[in-house]
């Protein structure tokens, strides 16, 4: 009986160190995250006005001014990455999911894929600094755009091909059974029942392209004044960021802190949309 | 592929040897209850007849109880194919004994009648009447227990001794009526008496009946012999019976 | 005539019924696994053949022979012959759109298609024939009825199918299946996820439904085959150990194996 008791307070106790160690492991992490989101906030805050999003970036020694340029760059440049990315990753996550099962060139694709979506981004913003700005010249926002799509393209595949073989194989079977073609089943049933899952992938990989800026350095390059050339060199958020916080000038601080504020705040939106849909269609397939 | 005489589900088993072991006290029972008529019948002893009277309701309870343990078992189990056919048996072979031990006390009661009159000679032939009907009843039940339905067959065939006995018996009390009609009132409970032993015979060839198809899962069915023509008197004896 | 003899008396007289489906010789490979071998059974028409046996015994791989849809995986290699009206399904040949217009399939758990009721029943429809509104509205409707769900589904048409019970997604699933009008209703184990009320609607919906199909059900529960069924299949090892009427197999069948199996004595 005693010994009983003794083991019962040792497992209680065992119990309550694991949970006191958890806990403060877990409180570590968050207070850095909390430290950089009241930070940005803080500092962001001040400089949010109207004339953020309606002024161009201001030259030195910036006052006044804004990041309206940036941000139309910005959408620009993730605009091109989505319609070259989603589409491509999309039909590759298809062609894993349901033409290659069982087929080793599938594993092997999945394979490189999943070495492509842990690439260093830098790596990808010199693979195409080497093969569109090198060959054409000039930095430009097509190249910005290609750079991100590179970002895009491997975490569509993966959750296109994650949420395709999540749909029960009874629903191919039965869509099968009816004597629809592949193709058909695929795109009109497959993809209607993954459709949840995938636009949560384009979501979250909107979210990731949106903070880039080391591809950006070498493909997009900056842009002090408006464009909509897409073979011409255009600013993009993070980039100016990481200009104006380089500078010594305290306006181009103030810029840069809202512009990461917007940024941050977009993310988070971003990933609470991607939740909230993956949260629905949990429920509407049980 | 590994076959087995044993269910999966032991419960299953123990069920059904209940029900085998509470129709197995239900014959001997019944058996007993011939033989205690018989008796009772030689002792002319109407106070050890009421005793007899009195047991039927022991095998009434028993039937009572295989009724209940089959209405569980098809509830229970679902049994199936061999199953099936050993619950339907017990049902039904239940209701044959029962009839035995309704007729075991019926002769019982006549009994008691038949002392209030001076015994008649042709009584001394009911107890090998009866000694037959015993023996087919406890062939069928051991066929039964055995599930043997070479041995059901044999008893289904031998009920025409039965018939045949209950027959010359009948001729006997016809000439003692017609001889002296003060034998008329003890004759007339003698030949009940063995027309309800020889119905025993019927029911022990009803349960071979049962006890070939719960073996065999095909009707016995072959014109059988008969012995008993005293309703036809000895017309056709080829006329398949209705019963 | 005993008692007896009238119980070994079928129920009603086995009308002569034409064979829907013959497999001859049939046999079955997955990856090198020999999984049927040397099957040969008669489907008759317009009745219920049930196909029993324990896991993995082969019994649903024979029914995805029927339709070709064991097809849909690499590796998967069936030999020998199946006719259905005389003609060898299993000839590259034999064109597979025909194939599934004349031979529906319903699934163990009920899959609706991620779209509205009515859609999910037009999907398979649209894909064979071209209908106009009214005629796809009557097409639908009918299938409802038959796979008894229009009462309960008339008024939500337009709603997600994902919204409906699950016996009501079986059942609708059975109408998608029937919509295209086949000739053959292949049954993969269609209540084993349902409740009794639900299982007991789609047993009484395959009763109606044997008037105008051949219906041919793999299931595991031996009670629900021995009251939908007219025929009844044991397999077991991926052979057919016993085939014949459904009376015969649950009350004295031939094989001990088979006996065994359906009295729980399987050891």
């Amino acid at each position: 009986m005693s010994d009983n008791t003794w083991m019962y307070r040792r497992r209680r106790l065992g119990n309550a160190l694991a949970l006191v160690l958890g806990s403060l492991a877990t409180l570590f992490g968050l207070s850095w995250l909390a430290w950089i989101l009241w930070v940005t906030i803080s500092k962001g805050m001040s400089a949010l006005s109207p004339a953020l999003f309606t002024q161009l970036t201001p030259p030195p020694p910036g006052d006044g001014g804004g990041l309206a340029n940036a941000f139309f760059g910005s959408v620009m440049v993730s605009l091109i990455a989505l319609l070259i990315g989603t589409p491509i990753g999309i039909g590759a996550g298809l062609w894993l999911a349901e033409y290659a099962q069982r087929r080793a060139l599938g594993t092997v694709v999945r394979f490189l894929n999943d070495i492509l979506l842990s690439a260093p981004s830098i790596v990808l913003g010199l693979f195409v600094y080497s093969l569109v700005v090198k060959p054409l010249g000039h930095f430009s926002a097509l190249a910005g755009g290609l750079a991100l799509a590179l970002i895009v393209l491997p975490v569509v595949v993966r959750t296109t091909d994650e949420m395709l073989r999540l749909v029960p194989s009874t629903m191919r079977e039965a869509a099968l059974s009816l004597g629809v073609p592949q193709w058909k089943v695929i795109v009109q049933i497959l993809l209607r029942s993954a459709r949840a899952g995938v636009v949560t992938g384009i979501l979250l990989a909107l979210a990731r392209i949106t903070g880039e800026t080391a591809p950006l350095l070498f493909t997009a390059l900056n842009n002090q004044y408006w464009n909509h050339d897409l073979l011409k060199p255009i600013a993009t958020v993070p980039v100016v960021i990481f200009q104006f916080a380089m500078s010594p000038y305290d306006g181009w601080h103030a810029l840069a802190w809202a512009g990461a504020l917007v940024v941050t705040a977009f993310v988070l939106v971003l990933s609470l949309l991607s939740r909230l849909l993956l949260a629905r269609t949990k429920v509407t397939h049980d | 592929m590994p076959t087995s005489n044993e269910h999966i589900l032991r419960s299953y088993d123990d069920e059904l040897s209940r029900l085998k072991g509470e129709l197995a006290r239900m014959g001997q029972i019944a058996v007993a209850q011939i033989e205690g008529a018989m008796d009772v019948l030689e002792r002319r002893d109407s106070r050890a007849a009421e005793r007899v009277i009195l047991n039927d309701e022991a095998i009434d309870q028993l039937e009572a109880s295989v009724s209940h343990d089959v209405l569980l078992l098809l509830a229970r189990r679902q049994p199936m194919a061999r199953d099936l056919r050993e619950v339907m048996a017990a049902l039904r072979i239940a209701a044959d004994i029962e009839r035995i031990g309704d007729y075991a006390a019926n002769v019982a009661k006549r009994t008691i009648a038949l002392n209030l009159s001076a015994p008649i000679p042709p009584a001394a032939n009911l107890p090998t009447l009866a000694e037959t009907a015993i023996d087919l009843v406890r062939d069928v039940l051991i066929a039964y227990r055995e599930s043997d339905p070479d041995l059901a067959r044999l008893v289904w065939e031998r009920d025409v001794e039965l018939d045949a006995l209950y027959t010359s018996l009948f001729r006997e009390l016809l000439t003692y009526m017609m001889e002296d009609s003060r034998n008329i009132t003890p004759a007339t409970h003698v030949l009940f008496m063995a027309k309800n032993i020889e119905r025993i015979g019927d029911h022990a060839t009803n349960i071979a009946e049962n006890v070939w198809f719960l073996a065999t899962g095909t009707p016995l069915e072959e014109p059988r012999k008969k012995g008993d023509l005293t309703a036809t008197g000895a017309v056709d004896p080829e006329r398949p019976r209705k019963d | 005539m005993t008692d007896a003899a009238v119980l070994s008396q079928p129920l009603a007289p086995a009308t002569v019924s034409a064979t829907k489906i013959v497999a001859r010789g049939l046999d079955f490979f997955y990856q090198g696994y020999h999984a049927l071998k040397n099957v040969n059974m008669d489907v008759p028409e317009r009745r219920v053949t049930a196909i029993i046996g324990p896991s993995g015994c082969g019994k649903s791989t024979l029914l995805r022979i029927f339709n070709r849809i064991y097809a849909i995986y690499p590796k998967l290699e069936a030999r020998g012959e199946v006719l259905l009206d005389g003609e060898n399904i299993l000839d590259a040949r034999y064109p597979l759109n025909r194939l599934r217009s004349k031979v529906g399939m319903v699934f163990q758990k009920p899959v609706p298609f991620p779209m509205s009721i009515f859609e999910n029943i037009a999907y398979g429809i649209r894909h064979h024939e071209r209908l106009s509104k009214s005629e796809m509205d009557m097409r639908v409707e009918l299938a409802l009825r038959q796979a008894a769900l229009w009462d309960e589904a008339k008024d939500k048409l337009k709603q997600s199918a994902l919204g409906l019970s699950g016996g009501q997604q079986q059942r609708l699933c059975i109408a998608r299946a029937i919509a295209l009008k086949p000739e053959v209703l292949l049954l993969d184990e269609p209540t084993s996820s349902l409740d009794p009320i639900a299982t007991g609607r789609i047993e009484q919906l395959i009763e109606e439904l044997k008037r105008d199909f051949t219906i041919v059900i793999v299931t595991h529960n031996m009670q629900q085959a021995a009251r939908v069924s007219d025929k009844t299949a044991f397999m077991y090892m991926g052979e057919l150990i016993e085939f014949g009427d459904t009376e015969k197999i649950f009350t004295k069948p031939d094989k001990k194996q088979t006996e065994d199996y359906i009295t729980g004595r399987f050891g």
